[in-house]
């Protein structure tokens, strides 16, 4: 871990001008994520901005939807009963990650920007090109069974770990941020970015601007939702495959779909083809399978028996599944880990 | 049982359930680990750890670390004081044959991950940062740590280790026989590299005294063992040395041999002439030992009944190139079975890695998870259900050892008590046949085993004026409730409540005892501490009975109990005598003893000794997202008497949650193409949770045993073996699908 410089802000205009105000800084809120790549030698901030003191940690009501502050904690956000009752999904993913420890100290905007997952990234003995751009991709050939199958490129296939976030592309949120050109509007989909030939680069923030608000739209979808995680052990691990599902349907046929997946991608992955091709369609296996089947069409995967090829098919089992709980109206549970 | 440590012939405390002593002093926070001892002045390392596998480092600079404020010294191969010279002097009680691997020795590079500079500094923020500006380059090798493509080069290690049994001898034509079988089966097993993790990163804190001695808190389970090493490498003399230990917080075999951290830190502060401290960091816990992965083929014949004709087992097992680590992997199914054609072989293979080491059940763990697989597979093979199986080639001689009849083994008693317990007799054989909603669920059954040993060791006894006793030996207690068991028999030996007895460990003050491992820490150092009490009962009895106006005067000590703090006759309590009353008229301020206990020579020339187990088990799986639920686990053990049911308990649990573990989620990944495990930290290295842990139930059958006076078998590692094979066989009871390579994931469910 580096040494570097610490400051407090008080307002969002001081964590911005603060920010500016020296190379290499960051702005720091749990820490969750950001404390353990300093361990790790990983990020080395010049600066750190402090700006757990920032008035942003209300959840308010907002064009019918809802705003939740960029330093509302996770678990706040998952057990507000607003967002239980209208947001259930966003709950659930939540509550699938990570652990009531570290829900408690992460906040929203943090989880939006915590870094992508792989081993490689997280050590300095290897090349990586998201920490040394131009190095090489050292998980390509390598230990890759819980490397990324979609949007992949040739420099980088590292995942994005967060399931709220899943959760938060399926609901189509918009990421309200503040910088040094003042205020601007992200769609969710447009917020993180796939590595192409700058993994380095996670998200579409530009240089000192911060997340100050997630926008939940008014749109919710009832009792048909579900979040569906499969991961290496039942609690506390990350996703090898996540489906956020949600779906208004017209009697037995699907009016709109939403699905995005985890654990497979440099960001949370939609495929709006697919989405598409439920729409009208009945609310069956068959269905969803061809939706599954669209999605899955497009994975690119790492071979060897350290690779990641049976990520498509677990891919393609895990969306007809999720599919099938929200069409039924029956969201996996989180605390029984049988799946339904 | 007729064996009591109670002259009354009735044990208040042992044989009951009974709290952790040592528990309020860890909850509380009281508890100091060896990384919390401090002293004024003292100065913290940083471990650079090296990024390449095999090859040299061709440059070293520590220029820019050592001119940040507060760094007082970089230790490399370049500047590092002179140690010891001959490889003798860095073998550890418990070192395999080679030669040790030594930090900062020279500019060769043994594994990825080998310690390559100590950042030494005013306060550890200071080292930790400066440690990230060492510079190294290496001129790197191509290193080879793929044990498939290193196995063609096996061989019979030369030098073999101590206390580990090579193969016996084959008898029979096993390979004849098994082509003319009925029945066949011939498969190979492996199981993955797994490291200790215990939740105590290790630690060493070197405190340099006044007079020039050392005082060492060192996270080793045996304080002696770090002892012998440390005067040896440097050339002190033992009276300037003392290593202590208190708690450990978790070991599993990590902690029997002095690691590095030890060396760099009594390497500082020699160069230093002041204190030193050393902590290994999460990740840096993946740079030394682990339980190394293995290449198992089984091959076993048998008759159209089950009866076993031919069985065979051979493995490759892992080390490094400079050491022949060496564990028992084979002999188990000699062991076991009745067979009157058998062939066991064991051979290394050598890979760029550190040596592996004992984790818990060492051997056994990867032995017994292949052969009891692979009798699961002769069971479905022959038709035949997997208990029965296992009764017909039941033995109850030890073919391994010259047909030496065993001590005692209550493994059938073990079949029999845990499948009534869990319902076996329910079971429809046919996999794929039991269902519940969406899920397929699976019943395994698998056979445990493990050596029942006993070690020299010693132990003292005092008894003070004011009738309390403290008993102790240097031994560790690994957070296996040693303290509790120890005060348990101190307190009944003497007549006394568990508060007023204080028991001491981890000490190198303390008498010597061995590390805390093989699971012979209750049979060693609890017959110890009897002795050591009984003879100062006698010693007590002896000045009681010239007391003026003794009521003990004419009366032998086989006819006296010692009870509630007081000597007694037996049968009339009216006649007694308390234990203060007696010293305070012999005019001593304490009575005290040091006993030697060692194992029963005549015994073992007699018999072998194990401790046996049946483990049950449930799965409940989504067949079609590759989800294992492990719902249910009955344990019955088979380990002689029972100390303590509640710690014994916890040993258990603590034991079939690791072999959950390994059946389920345990798995260092190398990274072959740059020979380093990648899923270096806990977040990537699964070990199980909560979420994942449900009814674990353990039974302990009756069992009489005579190989120590106490009648105890050990506890600390019977739980783990054999549970990987219950459960993969569970897997395969569910599904129809055998899978032979831990652990048992995801992707290999769907595949």
């Amino acid at each position: 871990m580096n040494r570097f410089d610490y400051v407090r802000a008080g307002t969002v205009a001081e964590a911005v001008q603060a920010f500016a105000g020296a190379e290499g800084s960051r702005f720091i809120a749990g820490g969750t994520n950001l404390i353990d790549l300093m361990k790790y030698d990983v990020e080395r901030p010049g600066r750190l901005v402090d700006i757990t003191r920032l008035p942003l940690d209300r959840i308010e009501e907002r064009d019918g939807g809802l705003r939740l502050g960029a330093l509302a904690t996770n678990a706040q956000v998952a057990y507000d009963a607003r967002v239980q009752s209208r947001y259930p999904l966003l709950a659930n993913a939540i509550l699938a990650g990570a652990s009531a420890q570290l829900r408690n100290a992460a906040s929203t905007g943090g989880n939006l920007l915590q870094r992508t997952r792989c081993y490689y990234f997280y050590d300095t003995a290897t090349p990586c090109n998201k920490r040394e751009p131009g190095s090489g991709c050292s998980a390509i050939g390598g230990v890759a069974r819980i490397h990324a199958i979609f949007g992949t490129s040739a420099h980088c296939i590292a995942t994005h770990p967060s399931d709220m976030c899943v959760a938060l592309a399926a609901l189509e949120a918009v990421v309200q941020v503040s910088g040094p050109e003042g205020e601007r509007s992200i769609p969710f989909a447009e917020f993180h970015r796939l590595p192409g030939d700058s993994p380095q680069t996670d998200t579409t923030l530009k240089p000192g601007e911060i997340v100050v608000a997630v926008d939940l739209p008014a749109r919710e979808f009832g009792p048909h939702f579900t979040y569906l995680k499969l991961r290496d052990r039942l609690s506390y691990a990350f996703a090898l495959v996540s489906v956020a599902a949600a779906l208004e349907l017209d009697g037995d046929r699907v009016k709109t779909a939403r699905l995005a997946l985890g654990g497979v991608a440099h960001k949370p992955w939609r495929n709006r083809e697919a989405e598409e091709l439920l729409q009208g369609k009945p609310a069956t296996r068959e269905s969803f399978q061809a939706a599954a089947d669209r999605v899955v069409a497009e994975a690119k995967t790492q071979g060897g028996p350290q690779g990641n090829a049976f990520k498509v098919e677990l891919a393609r089992r895990a969306i007809v599944r999720g599919l099938e709980q929200a069409a039924a109206g029956t969201p996996q549970s989180i605390s029984d880990k049988r799946i339904q | 049982m007729t064996q009591t440590f109670s002259s009354t012939g009735h044990d208040r405390f042992v044989g009951t359930p009974r709290s952790r002593v040592d528990g309020p002093a860890k909850v509380t926070g009281l508890a100091k680990y060896a990384g919390e001892f401090t002293a004024p002045d003292l100065l913290h390392g940083y471990v650079v750890s090296g990024a390449i596998a095999r090859g040299r480092i061709t440059a070293i600079d520590t220029a820019a670390a050592e001119a940040v404020p507060g760094v007082v010294k970089v230790l490399t191969h370049e500047n590092r004081p002179r140690t010891a010279w001959l490889d003798y002097n860095y073998q550890d009680a418990v070192a395999p044959p080679g030669s040790p691997f030594r930090a900062l020795y020279d500019d060769k590079i043994h594994y990825s991950g080998q310690p390559v500079a100590l950042v030494i500094a005013e306060d550890f923020d200071t080292a930790r940062h400066a440690a990230t500006l060492v510079r190294v380059d290496y001129a790197p090798e191509t290193p080879e740590t793929d044990l498939a493509a290193a196995a063609g080069s096996a061989y019979d290690p030369p030098m073999k280790r101590n206390g580990i049994k090579p193969p016996p001898k084959p008898w029979g034509d096993p390979d004849a026989v098994f082509d003319t079988s009925a029945v066949k089966v011939r498969e190979q097993y492996t199981l993955a590299t797994e490291h200790h993790n215990p939740m105590e990163p290790h630690a060493s804190t070197v405190i340099v005294e006044a007079d020039g001695s050392y005082t060492v808190y060192d996270k080793i389970q045996g304080v002696s063992n770090s002892h012998g090493y440390i005067t040896s490498v440097f050339g002190l003399s033992k009276d300037k040395v003392r290593v202590m230990n208190p708690y450990l917080g978790g070991g599993f075999g990590s902690g029997l041999r002095p690691q590095y951290q030890l060396f760099l830190a009594m390497l500082a502060a020699r160069d230093l002439g002041r204190s030193v401290r050393v902590v290994l960091t999460r990740d840096q816990m993946w740079s030394f030992s682990f339980r190394p992965e293995s290449l198992q083929t089984v091959s076993l014949g048998a008759d159209r009944d089950g009866t076993l004709q031919a069985l065979s087992h051979d493995a490759v097992q892992q080390t490094s190139r400079f050491e022949d680590y060496q564990e028992v992997v084979v002999n188990w199914s000699g062991v076991l079975y009745k067979c009157g054609n058998v062939a066991l072989t064991y051979k290394l293979a050598k890979l760029d890695t550190f040596t592996p080491a004992d984790m818990r059940a060492p051997g056994a763990v990867t032995g017994v998870y292949a052969i009891e697989t692979a009798m699961d597979e002769l069971a479905y093979a022959a038709g035949i259900d997997p208990i029965a199986l296992r009764l017909k080639n039941y033995t109850e001689k030890d073919q391994t050892a010259e047909d030496k009849p065993f001590g005692s083994k209550a493994l059938k008693a073990c079949f029999a008590e845990g499948a009534e317990r869990f319902g076996w007799a329910k079971r429809n054989p046919e996999p794929r046949s039991m269902r519940e909603g969406r899920e397929l669920v699976g019943w395994g059954v698998a056979t445990g085993v493990w050596e029942s040993m006993m070690q020299q060791s010693s132990a003292h006894a005092i008894l003070g004026a004011d009738g309390r006793l403290e008993v102790g030996n240097s031994t560790g207690d690994l957070g296996t409730g040693t303290y509790t068991i120890l005060t348990q028999i101190a307190a009944d030996t003497l007549g006394l409540p568990m508060e007023d007895v204080t028991t001491k460990l981890g000490d190198t003050k303390l008498p010597e005892a061995p590390v805390a491992g093989g699971s012979w820490t209750a049979a060693s150092s609890g017959t110890a501490v009897m002795k050591a009490c009984r003879d100062v009962a006698e010693q007590v009895f002896k000045l009681a009975r010239t007391m003026e106006d003794s009521p003990l005067a004419n009366v032998d000590f086989e006819r006296v109990a010692f009870a509630k703090g007081r000597i007694a006759v037996a049968g009339d309590p009216g006649r007694s005598v308390a234990l203060v009353d007696v010293l305070r008229a012999a005019g001593v301020d304490r009575v005290e003893a040091t006993a030697e206990a060692g194992p029963d020579k005549d015994f073992n020339a007699k018999y072998e000794a194990y401790t046996h187990s049946a483990i049950f088990a449930e799965v409940k799986i989504d067949e079609e997202l590759g989800q294992v639920r492990l719902t249910r686990i009955v344990s019955a053990i088979a380990a002689g008497k029972v100390l303590n049911p509640k710690t014994a308990r916890s040993q258990i649990l603590g034991g079939v949650v690791m072999g959950i573990g390994s059946a389920l989620e345990e798995e260092s990944m190398m990274d072959t193409r740059i020979g380093r495990f990648m899923n270096h930290n806990l977040g990537e290295y699964h070990v199980p949770v909560n979420a994942d842990i449900h009814d674990i139930e353990v039974i302990f059958v009756e069992e009489e045993d005579r190989a120590n006076p106490l009648g105890v078998k050990g506890l600390g590692e019977i739980g783990v073996v054999g549970t990987a094979a219950a459960i993969a066989n569970a897997v395969f009871h569910a599904t129809g699908k055998r899978i032979r390579h831990l652990p048992i994931t995801v992707d290999k469910i769907i595949a």
